[in-house]
């Protein structure tokens, strides 16, 4: 499977996801400037972490209008899947790719540091290969994670499935100290109607590797290669 | 000379103050610490604060209408998140460059 990763200006997640798909999945990957406007070469993409442009005015706000997320917004609309992570979560919330949107922590602090995230649901790209219930130990590092959707799209959401990944402890309770930021219903990461659009603040692609502090990241992005032999066999 | 603001090509110079802010349903930890700091120092009476943001912008445009028409484009689009905030913005007509 071919892999995309978008560079912005202040991306600095870019290379951790080149090398979780290199290194990780032994799987070609191209990272693609924000200029460019051609994913056609590719079978999924990755939005990275990092501050694009700063966060100047709300994260992810002017990274949304980059000539490439055209291209991205296509991608999705054709059901291509794409996996935001960290500031890539936030840049499809503010392209409107995802609902809700992403504030300030509660606690106004910025947050790096492992957290468990519950895997909700399997019936994305990103979690076909997760049982449902599954803690991942993921690590976060974001000052701007704290989801929020008004009362009538979160209660969409839930009803729909949508909500891929929660914050718990390590025994799967999505306790109050187990959420960083003060996300509501302790969300962590959602998925759009299609259900191939993915987005979570915990950056998978920083746990590919035990010497790194962990490989749950890894059966994220391996899922999407499951989709892709299923998706060649049906050829 | 009489003040006029009309430019050669029949535009004119305004300058728009828009007002970002939180919409009452979203919760505000940073206007939540100010409170805190204003407390400390005294304040008691100090209520509620919620913080936002003040973004000044100039622009052309024939008629004040026209303006508000393209200032709400740019809040909707870019200025503001429709998810979380609100907005309004005030504008001022600008003296033309070169008058006094």
């Amino acid at each position: 499977m071919r892999f995309a990763v978008i560079t912005f200006p202040g991306s600095n997640g870019d290379h951790d996801a080149l090398k979780a798909i290199e290194l990780g999945l032994k799987q070609p990957v191209e990272s693609v400037w924000y200029r460019e406007t051609d994913l056609s070469r590719f079978d999924c993409v990755l939005i990275p972490g990092g501050f694009s442009y700063g966060d100047y005015l709300r994260a992810g706000a002017i990274a949304r209008f980059a000539p490439i997320m055209e291209a991205v917004a296509d991608f999705a609309k054709m059901g291509g899947p794409v996996l935001g992570m960290c500031n890539g979560f936030q840049v499809l919330t503010e392209a409107g790719l995802l609902p809700g949107a992403l504030l300030p922590n509660a606690s106004l602090q910025f947050r790096s540091q492992w957290v468990y995230a519950r895997v909700e649901r399997s019936d994305t790209p990103w979690t076909s290969g997760i049982d449902e219930g599954t803690v991942l130990r993921l690590p976060i590092a974001h000052g701007g994670g704290r989801y929020f959707a008004d009362p009538e799209t979160l209660a969409r959401l839930e009803d729909r499935g949508q909500v891929i990944f929660r914050y718990t402890n390590a025994s799967g309770n999505p306790v109050p100290d187990a959420n960083p930021n003060g996300s509501v219903n302790a969300i962590a990461g959602i998925c759009n109607e299609q259900r191939n659009v993915v987005g979570l603040m915990p950056h998978p692609e920083r746990a590919y590797d035990p010497i790194i502090g962990g490989d749950d990241g890894l059966k994220v992005l391996t899922s999407v290669l499951e989709l892709g032999i299923a998706t060649a066999a049906g050829r | 000379m009489p003040l006029t603001n009309k430019v050669a090509n029949g535009t004119k110079k305004w300058r728009a103050d828009v007002y970002v802010t939180l919409k009452p349903v979203v919760n505000d930890p940073q206007g939540l610490a100010v409170r805190e700091g204003l407390h400390m120092l005294g304040y008691d009476e100090v209520g509620m604060v919620r913080v936002g943001k003040y973004i000044q912008l100039w622009l052309d445009a024939e008629e004040e209408a026209q303006a508000e028409t393209r200032v709400n484009e740019m809040c909707d689009k870019l200025l503001a998140n429709p998810v979380i905030e609100q907005y309004r913005f005030n504008l001022v007509e600008q003296p033309a460059e070169g008058s006094e």
